[in-house]
């Protein structure tokens, strides 16, 4: 316990300073886990309004591969990652690999299938509403997606929130493709990591609660978006 | 170009490994405002979506235009429209409700937005344009419903139930839009429960008793001198099963 007490002043020191290498290693990790959850929602969002409202064989298994790698182990999507983006990879020649570039690569790998999984869900059920509707309009499916997902796009915030989430808390796959290279590519679960196994314990709870911190904050943007929304929208 | 009359051959509907529609061959030509009635269960909202295409007949087609009219599904489900007991509305302001059908039928920005306006207006529902469309009530919602059906300048307007569970102001601002869109030129076929309001608006009545049609009349032949026992009953409130 007296580690936990410790982790809570220096926190608090950390912020209250405005420690420069802690804000670098925040800034980071909130740039690369945005432009990640950024890259993701541009195609894990229609990607899921599509598999909702098509009807192709194989749309069950689709929705099985989906649902399955929202769990992807990001060890192995770090590993997969590092693999394309080395020298000898296939795109090895965009050298990127050690650098943020490769880390939002590698989290938006993570974080799409997520986005996509949800927004399905989301996306279906709303289809089923409107499905009669659309039919009556003459609706294609394709114009549907658009509007399937402008519709939800409240409750789609969730899933967006949700991957940033999972990319902002993720270590395995950063540190692989990133290599928590100090002042390059070190984030927070990087440095809790390093510095756990430094013995540093009181600085990595620090920045555990920081993260901790950052998606309290991140979920209650998307709670308050939403009944903002339920207000406003019904 | 038009699409009238519609004519039904022998269509019959099932599901569930049940008779819904059991075999309806029928005409309904442009004109007279047409009111389907019959108890719960008599088939009156399959027809209407099987009509307007929204449910495949089992058996028999649904033929629209008369004896080689040739024409394409694009121009026969362009000159329908259809509103639905619980409206369908998007999360969207009211007239973006209205402008987003006439965007999917391919109209441009000004013309849409005029367009929808103006069907708004028609309705007594322009003052609420800039509101969004899922926090009106009830009644406001089905005029919303009903104005962007109107916009679509539909041939022939299929409502089902279109004033149930409105109070008595409202169910009279929705029957004098469909009066309205009437006038204007578009044949109507609506559902009701409520005799009260097929009275009033109705201009012939095809009474449905087990998916079947029982009786075709002029509204005051059926409501004064109803020939099938079924319509008696009916009208005389008992239960028929």
């Amino acid at each position: 316990m007296n580690e936990f007490s410790d982790a809570v002043v220096t926190a608090g020191r950390l912020i209250a300073t405005w420690d420069r290498d802690l804000a670098e290693i925040i800034g980071l990790s909130m740039r690369v886990s945005l432009s990640a959850v950024f890259f993701a929602a541009i195609v894990g969002l229609p990607l899921g309004a599509a598999v909702a409202v098509f009807r192709f064989p194989g749309r069950g298994i689709v929705t099985a591969v989906l649902n399955a790698f929202m769990g992807l182990p990001p060890v192995v999507v770090g590993l997969a990652v590092y693999l394309l983006l080395s020298r000898a990879g296939p795109l090895g020649s965009l050298g990127i690999l050690f650098t943020p570039a490769a880390m939002v690569v590698a989290q938006c790998v993570l974080v799409t299938p997520l986005i996509a999984a949800l927004s399905r869900q989301t996306v279906e059920d709303l289809h089923a509403e409107y499905a009669e509707q659309f039919r009556s309009l003459g609706v294609s499916p394709l114009r549907a997606i658009p509007t399937l997902l402008w519709d939800g796009r409240y409750s789609l915030s969730t899933a967006v929130f949700a991957g940033f989430g999972r990319a902002v808390a993720e270590v395995g796959a950063v540190i692989i493709v990133g290599g928590n290279i100090n002042h390059v590519t070190r984030v927070m679960t990087t440095t809790i990591a390093l510095e756990t196994s430094k013995g540093n314990l009181a600085l990595a709870l620090a920045l555990g609660l920081v993260l901790l911190a950052v998606s309290l904050a991140a979920n209650m943007a998307a709670l308050s978006v939403q009944d903002w929304a339920r207000k406003a929208y019904a | 170009m038009t699409v009238l009359p519609l004519h039904l051959n022998g269509v019959g509907y099932d599901a569930g490994g049940k008779r819904l529609i059991d075999e309806i061959s029928h005409g309904f030509d442009r004109g007279p405002l047409t009111m389907v009635l019959g108890a719960n269960g008599a088939g009156k909202s399959l027809l209407l979506r099987l009509c307007h295409g929204l449910l495949k007949p089992t058996r028999g087609a649904v033929r629209w235009g008369g004896n080689g009219a040739g024409l394409n599904d694009t121009q026969i489900r362009r000159a329908q429209a259809m509103v639905f007991q619980q409206p369908v509305l998007l999360r969207r302001s009211v007239l973006a409700n209205v402008t987003y059908a006439l965007a999917v039928r391919g109209l441009g920005r000004k013309a849409r937005t005029a367009a929808a306006l103006a069907a708004l207006e028609r309705v007594g529902m322009a003052g609420h344009a800039a509101r969004p469309a899922r926090v009106l009530s009830g009644g406001e919602k089905q005029r919303l419903a009903l104005a962007r059906a109107w916009a679509l300048e539909p041939e022939i307007l299929f409502l089902d139930e279109p004033a149930a569970n409105l109070d008595p102001a409202a169910t009279r601002a929705v029957e004098d839009a469909i009066a309205g869109i009437h006038r204007a030129g578009t044949k109507i076929v609506m559902t009701t429960h409520d005799l009260g309001q097929a009275r009033r608006l109705a201009d012939e009545v095809v009474f449905l008793h087990h998916g079947r049609v029982v009786e075709h009349a002029a509204a005051s032949t059926f409501f004064d001198q109803p020939t099938s026992p079924e319509a008696d009953a009916f009208l005389k409130g008992e239960l028929l099963w």
